[in-house]
């Protein structure tokens, strides 16, 4: 008797726990390697979108969302996808906001997502191969392609009087693609560069690349590496060895660590990544602050946008079925509907419950454009004083 | 003028941080070729004694900061060398009493001790990462550069800058006195020769009254020595991280075989050979032209950086086909 009365129990909570899902969501980033620093706090803005959505209690009759997190390492594709693999295949995830550096993206989407009809959003690989990549649909990302970073980072610094420039550039998809984009650029506007070269990281002696580049010359150096590893070897060594004293930082340099690392040294240097301003944002941040993570890191706003993203494309499919919101994701995205800012979960869900067309707006003015990548406001910094200034939105 | 100014620039670019870090590689490749001398292996373990004798140094450095005692213009890191090096000294003996000796009483195969030191060396990664992080860590204090690039341009005009940092001269002075004590210890004094005999013929050191543990001991402790400070330097001149000193094992066994292993003078020799081929072969020569009157339409880079290691592979292999003992004939066993 006692053992039926458990077992109806027993069986009672499970059917009470399938009414009301529980929607699970894969955090796929770097939480070790090169962009180690970053992961933390773009960890926690997804986390807070999930939280904002579970705790509202309008997700999908009630549902609540969990996350799961897996580290890809950034830097090796193999641990990526294995990263992925788990979380599609063990966890059974219901989406990823995730990958988190373009050739890790790259791997997991084509050898784990799409295969398995799983919708990934990132909110940081820039690389303009995945504008191109047979997606399937299931692939969106609330970055800007690097293409358009290579444009921005033209129009600075040629606006700052500099025409020529060395280039120096992380051995992977997202170097590679951000320095060639920049390239072709800069060269149709009329700037030169001096020299493209790769340099790999986490080796023991950057001193034959710095030797190089400084034989090779230009006004400014851009480093289109990452802060946690050689790019900032490389600018070590630059600024001991007299090469440059101005350097160009793109969205993998531009951090907190940088500014620790260098201090005053960087007095000339400027950059750009990908933000927005606006009264999304500062909502966002005010909700971060709030929660106890500091939302101005880079992609931190992003990592927001892609989770919220994937709950609002869930509400409007009334679905959690990765196959079946994929086809929502621009819809709630993009114009036409009520404009939606960070923060707002709980109204949009309820405008989606009653059939409103909603236009997410989110922490970084989302707009996506294309086969479904933001379209990009970047923001203008510079180092002036020993501390990173934003000097203008582009 | 011109000739100055181009003279300088080489000196910047590449003859300093050559030498910088060949005297790194030097030192690292004197303790790898001492064991494999004398313990007749190839110790993988070396990179990562490296980085664990470099992790406590960086705590000694933070108490001593901590306490406010400082070398002036020197990094206190200095201070806190000779007492890491015992401590580390210590982890190392421990570790050849619980793995090592069993292997030589069982008399077994180097490739089985290699094996063995490769084990080794993953239980001493993970120690260093409990011990210290797998952060990147700044410690160097003092100042910063002898000369740096401003001051040399005000002090003689040249339109090229020179920088010597203080972390590099520290390396050239502390690996020339560290190579000079290594080699007097082992000419003039009974127990390095007894180290010398034992690593020429096991068996007669035996017979004429040697005692074989006394010699192990006093090379795994001599190496340590080499191995931390190496890695102390290293960090000093770069940055700690646990992950680079896994990396720079490569090198340093390139150095080392280059040199001929087992034979002390050749790594030192091995360790510049590696840095120099590295940065020079690598570096465009363009500018250096120009100041010597040509107007080249190139950069004339011989090889682009990204071979850079290939360099010190080619090397490797070429010296291994053509004279496979090393340029100063080592041992092979």
């Amino acid at each position: 008797m006692k053992k039926l009365l458990l077992a109806t129990a027993a069986a009672a909570l499970t059917a009470g726990a399938a009414a009301a899902e529980d929607i699970k969501i894969g955090i796929s980033m770097g939480f070790t390697g090169p962009l180690e620093s970053m992961s933390p706090n773009m960890a926690k803005g997804a986390e807070l979108a999930m939280k904002e959505a579970s705790e509202s209690g309008k997700l999908l009759g009630g549902s609540t969302v969990t996350s799961v997190q897996a580290d890809n390492t950034c830097a090796d594709a193999a641990a990526a996808v294995a990263a992925v693999e788990r979380l599609v295949r063990s966890e059974k995830v219901n989406g990823i906001v995730g990958g988190m550096c373009s050739g890790e993206t790259i791997a997991s989407l084509e050898k784990v997502a799409v295969p398995n009809g799983m919708v990934m959003i990132s909110p940081s690989a820039t690389s303009p191969a995945l504008t191109d990549i047979d997606d399937k649909g299931f692939f969106f990302r609330t970055s800007p392609s690097d293409a358009r970073q290579g444009e921005v980072m033209t129009d600075v610094i040629l606006d700052r009087g500099l025409k020529s420039v060395a280039v120096t550039y992380t051995n992977n998809d997202y170097g590679k693609g951000l320095a060639e984009a920049f390239k072709s650029s800069f060269e149709a506007k009329g700037g030169t560069v001096t020299s493209i070269t790769s340099h790999d990281d986490g080796k023991a002696d950057y001193s034959a690349e710095v030797g190089a580049l400084a034989a090779a010359g230009g006004e400014a150096l851009v480093v289109a590496g990452y802060v946690d590893q050689g790019g900032s070897g490389i600018v070590r060594g630059a600024l001991d060895a007299g090469a440059f004293d101005t350097f160009v930082f793109p969205d993998g340099m531009v951090s907190e660590s940088l500014v620790t690392r260098f201090g005053s040294e960087l007095e000339t240097s400027f950059g750009q990544n990908p933000s927005s301003e606006g009264p999304g944002r500062d909502a966002f941040v005010a909700l971060a602050t709030a929660n106890g993570f500091d939302g101005t890191t880079a992609f931190a706003a992003e990592s927001y946008d892609s989770a919220a993203l994937i709950l609002l494309a869930m509400q409007a499919a009334q679905s959690a079925d990765p196959k079946v919101y994929k086809d929502k994701v621009l819809d709630v995205a993009n114009a036409p509907g009520e404009k939606i800012g960070a923060g707002e979960l709980a109204k949009a869900l309820d405008l989606l419950a009653a059939g409103t067309d909603i236009d997410y707006d989110g922490a970084t003015s989302v707009e996506l454009v294309g086969p479904g990548e933001s379209a990009g406001v970047f923001r203008e910094v510079d180092f002036k004083g020993g501390k990173m200034n934003v000097v203008g939105m582009r | 003028m011109d000739l100055l100014n181009a003279l300088v620039a080489i000196l910047n670019f590449v003859v300093i941080p050559a030498s910088a870090y060949g005297a790194q590689l030097a030192l690292g490749a004197l303790g790898v070729t001492l064991i494999y001398g004398i313990l007749r292996f190839s110790n993988f373990a070396h990179g990562d004694t490296m980085a664990f004798g470099t992790g406590i140094t960086i705590l000694l450095t933070w108490g001593l900061q901590a306490l406010g005692i400082s070398l002036g213009p020197l990094p206190s890191a200095l201070l806190a060398l000779p007492l890491a090096i015992a401590l580390t000294a210590v982890l190392v003996l421990v570790t050849d009493r619980l793995v090592y000796r069993h292997y030589r009483r069982v008399k077994a195969a180097p490739i089985v001790v290699v094996m063995a030191s490769v084990g080794v060396m993953f239980v001493m990664n993970g120690l260093t990462r409990l011990l210290i992080g797998v952060d990147e860590i700044q410690f160097a204090d003092g100042a910063r550069f002898v000369v740096s690039v401003p001051q040399f341009k005000a002090m003689t005009g040249l339109d090229e800058g020179l920088a010597l940092r203080t972390t590099q001269a520290i390396t050239l002075v502390l690996t020339a006195a560290a190579v000079w004590a290594l080699f007097a210890f082992l000419n003039r004094t009974r127990s390095g020769k007894a180290m010398r005999a034992y690593a020429d013929n096991e068996d007669l050191a035996l017979l004429s009254g040697i005692d074989p543990e006394r010699v192990v001991r006093l090379t795994w402790i001599i190496a340590t020595a080499l191995a931390v400070t190496a890695g102390v330097l290293y960090g000093l001149d770069k940055s700690f991280k646990a992950f680079n000193y896994f990396q720079i094992l490569l090198p340093i066994f390139a150095a080392a075989i280059v040199g001929g292993l087992g034979n002390p003078l050749g790594a030192v020799a091995g360790g510049f050979v590696i840095a120099f081929s590295e940065v020079a072969l690598t570096y465009p020569w363009k500018k250096i032209a120009e100041y010597l009157g040509f107007e080249p339409a190139s950069l004339l880079q011989l090889l682009s950086t990204e071979y850079k290691f290939a360099v010190s592979f080619v090397i490797l292999i070429v010296v291994l086909l053509v004279k496979p003992t090393g340029l100063f004939r080592g041992k092979s066993y």
